[in-house]
């Protein structure tokens, strides 16, 4: 009641902690009993998902919320609007407008959810809003079970509502990785292609071009380069993808969550003439500090938190993920899509250059590279 | 802000120095208010977080540690093992099962890893309810392992952030006399309620050796093991963050007869009291005369600069919003020192007597809060027109939304703001942040349309 008196939204998103699992409250029954006492005012809703922290990992629980929105809130009414539906997964709000602006280039309609932008990246405009006008509507939510196919951007973090959405209104599914480099772009830009009966237009073809011509530039600086990359478990598979694209060797591979599906899916990855790699789930950072000290890398690719091994080993880090804790950009420059790509790769070779600079002899100082 | 009404559950926890009566405070959380303030585990752990040759080890599932990580900048100048928060991750299967053993496991695992001279085991709400019997766990691997392993009882559920600082005293309290206090002299201290962040704790260490008092033990900024077992020892307790300390305080006052003084080092006023008193209650008159030589050199050198500081700060107006109020009193004369007047000023843990002061210290027209959530700040900050929000971490994103000046004078920060060169980087952070450029183009202070139709 006082949620609704002072801050007034229009759905509330009940959160499970292990508390409340533990003693057994039974949210739906709450909720309902609520709404008979009239503590929930006409017209709002309130949906719930259980996020106890001992059950899986911050993935689990992301997921859990976004399936909650399809069991609560999707419906199909028996007509099919346009939008087709693209589940982001665990991401920044650039990353988000980025999806937008590529999916407008295509003129392809879509309902992104959820979607951060213009709600974690407000501009300055002197208001402290609790509101802001980004963010997926209800109306949005509702219209899910309507569309004619969902691109689900992630195993962990977007595949879980596609399914719920699938078995609830029949909505299929293309189940993607995250659009992160060249390929898992390629993939999700002509998912969206089919999906909307759309032609991809010159701009992008531009985009991509661009992009692969970086690449060939400064290819040269990448190949057989080892790295490890860790972090959430989508971001990790998308990124693993891209340093294999470029001709990096990544040798650990980490991730804190839960799920033989991770393995799976980056030795899927890893199956080539590369060196094996050293593939982990629910792995830790101390695991990978020592197995760095024994057998080291070139390059860190990870989140805020291998800062201190990146320090110890005095080996770059570059930070990918959400949320970076200790730098600026990730809300601002998205990761994901061929920009997104871009700005990987200028991040890449910056770290391995920079140090290079720092490090070398004299004789190998050089004004151009 | 569009008018924003107080919840009626909480209109005694706002008033104005002109109203008659107290602030109600000392209140559960409303629900559904959204309070600034924190649970149990937390405020344990941030009290013993700075004991930096102890093992932390958070009885729980992985978020409360992951939470809790590294987040003070409670500075040690040597062990680094309390930066680590180490957990027993508890999975389902250890919900319906019980967490002992594993607990006992992790402990005997991370003891022969790290060497700490004890171990902290923090209850979470899990532990709580699932009902391990941690104090035992504990107990039993004292025995075994021959170092002193605690149990911090703070189940998040069991109060408030307070009673995380009283479980976090009781926990210290098991250290307290067991180690050798023949060495300390009769000019001795200990300073509670400090927690070294961004290295205070060395400055104030500094004062007390230049004026010949002797620090037995900080608790618990860049704190030891071994100075905690020796600190009934000491001759006098400085009480700095009362909040949190006041308990241990009380304690050691009732077992040892120390007696102990709450002061604080925030502000000049304030630092200087706090060194002629502590210097008074010795009674020797050559510590009280280097006493009057350390505050007269150190005021030397730092009052140019603030009065610089001071004529191009005068007349601005601040808001504050700590966890003690203890610190709000020291603010509010701190940015007089500055000129600048406090228009709106609140705590999360404050008690009936910090309110009462607090009113009385305060200015016509002054604005007081206890427990207050993000809407009613943005709300007075936009009414009372403020230059600057001193907070926390919670608070910087109201600021800058609102495009406001903030300094963080919580856990977080990272200059040292107490004692005298702490009041001059205090001003400095607070002229760079109020004398911005940034906030002229923000839509608060520009006024106009930045593009001309």
């Amino acid at each position: 009641m006082n949620i609704f008196s002072i801050y007034n939204p229009d759905i509330v998103a009940v959160h499970t902690t292990c508390l409340s699992e533990v003693i057994g409250d039974d949210i739906p029954t709450i909720i309902k009993k609520s709404r008979d006492e009239g503590k929930i005012p006409e017209g709002k809703v309130v949906i719930h998902a259980n996020t106890p922290s001992f059950v899986g990992s911050n993935v689990t629980g992301f997921a859990n919320m976004c399936t909650a929105f399809v069991t609560y809130l999707a419906e199909k009414s028996g007509g099919t609007t346009t939008p087709t539906n693209v589940f982001p997964g665990w991401l920044d709000p650039s990353d988000m407008r980025e999806i937008k602006r590529l999916a407008a280039e295509l003129r392809a309609p879509i309902t992104l959810c959820p979607d951060t932008s213009d709600v974690l990246d407000l501009p300055q405009t002197g208001i402290y809003e609790m509101y802001p006008k980004g963010g997926t509507t209800l109306a949005q939510l509702k219209g899910l079970g309507d569309s004619p196919r969902t691109i689900a951007l992630g195993k962990f973090t977007a595949h879980p509502a596609a399914e719920a959405l699938e078995k609830k209104c029949g909505v299929p599914f293309d189940a993607l990785d995250a659009p992160i480099g060249l390929t898992n772009t390629d993939l999700f830009i002509d998912a969206l292609r089919q999906a909307a009966g759309v032609e991809v237009p010159a701009s992008i073809e531009a985009e991509r071009g661009r992009l692969l011509d970086a690449m060939s530039d400064i290819g040269q600086y990448f190949h057989n380069v080892p790295v490890a990359i860790f972090g959430d478990p989508d971001t990790v598979i998308a990124v693993t993808r891209f340093a294999l694209e470029l001709g990096m060797v990544p040798k650990y591979v980490f991730t804190g969550a839960t799920g033989k599906a991770f393995e799976n899916r980056v030795n899927e990855l890893l199956d080539g003439p590369i060196p094996p790699a050293i593939v982990k789930a629910q792995a830790d950072l101390l695991e990978l500090h020592e197995r760095i000290k024994a057998d080291p890398v070139k390059l860190i690719i990870g989140n805020t938190h291998g800062k201190h091994i990146a320090r110890a080993e005095d080996i770059p880090l570059v930070r990918v993920g959400f949320p970076i804790l200790d730098r600026i950009g990730h809300r601002l420059f998205p990761t994901v899509g061929y920009r997104g790509a871009m700005r990987l790769l200028e991040k890449f070779s910056d770290a391995m250059l920079d140090y290079r600079d720092r490090t070398c002899s004299e004789e190998w100082f050089e004004l151009v590279q | 802000m569009p008018n924003i009404t107080i919840l009626e559950e909480r209109q005694a926890q706002v008033l104005r120095k002109e109203d008659p009566g107290q602030v109600a405070c000392g209140k559960r959380s409303v629900a559904g208010s959204v309070s600034q303030r924190a649970c149990v585990f937390c405020g344990s752990r941030v009290v013993l977080y700075p004991i930096a040759d102890a093992l932390h080890v958070v009885h729980g599932p992985i978020g409360c540690a992951a939470y809790t990580w590294d987040i003070r900048g409670a500075q040690s100048s040597g062990p680094q093992l309390h930066r680590n928060s180490f957990s027993t991750d508890l999975q389902e299967k250890d919900v319906i099962f019980g967490g002992e053993k594993k607990l006992a496991a992790a402990l005997r695992e991370l003891i022969a890893a790290t060497r700490p001279k004890a171990a902290f085991v923090y209850s979470t709400c899990i532990a709580g309810i699932i009902g391990d019997d941690v104090p035992a766990v504990c107990k039993s691997l004292t025995a075994e392992l021959g170092l002193p392993v605690i149990s911090v009882e703070s189940p998040g559920f069991s109060g408030t952030k307070k009673d995380g600082y009283r479980a976090a005293c009781d926990a210290i309290y098991q250290l307290v006399g067991t180690g050798d206090t023949s060495q300390i002299g009769p000019h001795s201290i200990n300073l509670l309620g400090e927690f070294n962040i961004a290295g205070e704790t060395w400055l104030m260490k500094d004062y007390f050796r230049r004026i010949g008092i002797e620090v037995v033990s900080c608790i618990t900024g860049d704190g030891r093991v071994e100075e905690i077992r020796r600190c009934h020892g000491a001759r006098l307790n400085l009480v700095q963050c009362s909040g949190s300390m006041m308990h241990l305080a009380q304690r050691l006052e009732k077992d040892y007869g120390i007696p102990f003084r709450r002061v604080s080092f925030f502000g000049i006023e304030d630092t200087a009291a706090a060194i002629y008193d502590t210097a008074a209650i010795f009674g020797n008159a050559d510590i009280e005369r280097r006493a009057r030589d350390l505050v007269g050199q150190e005021l030397a050198r730092i009052q140019p600069e603030l009065r610089r500081y001071r004529k191009i700060l005068k007349g601005k107006k601040a808001a504050i919003y700590v966890g003690g109020a203890f610190k709000a009193f020291s603010l509010v004369r701190a940015l007089r020192t500055l000129g600048m007047r406090t228009v709106l000023v609140g705590s999360q843990t404050g008690n009936p007597q910090d309110y009462a002061q607090l009113k009385e210290l305060c200015d016509p027209g002054t604005v007081i809060v206890d427990d207050s959530n993000p809407l009613e700040l943005a709300k007075f900050c936009l009414e009372l027109d403020v230059d600057l929000f001193i907070g926390g971490v919670k608070e910087r994103p109201i600021a800058y939304k609102l495009g406001i000046g903030f300094c963080d004078h919580n856990h977080e920060r990272k200059e040292a703001l107490a004692g005298f060169e702490g009041m001059l980087n205090f001003a400095k952070e607070v002229h760079a942040s109020v004398m911005s450029p940034i906030w002229k183009f923000t839509p608060r202070r520009s006024k106009q349309l930045h593009f001309q139709a």
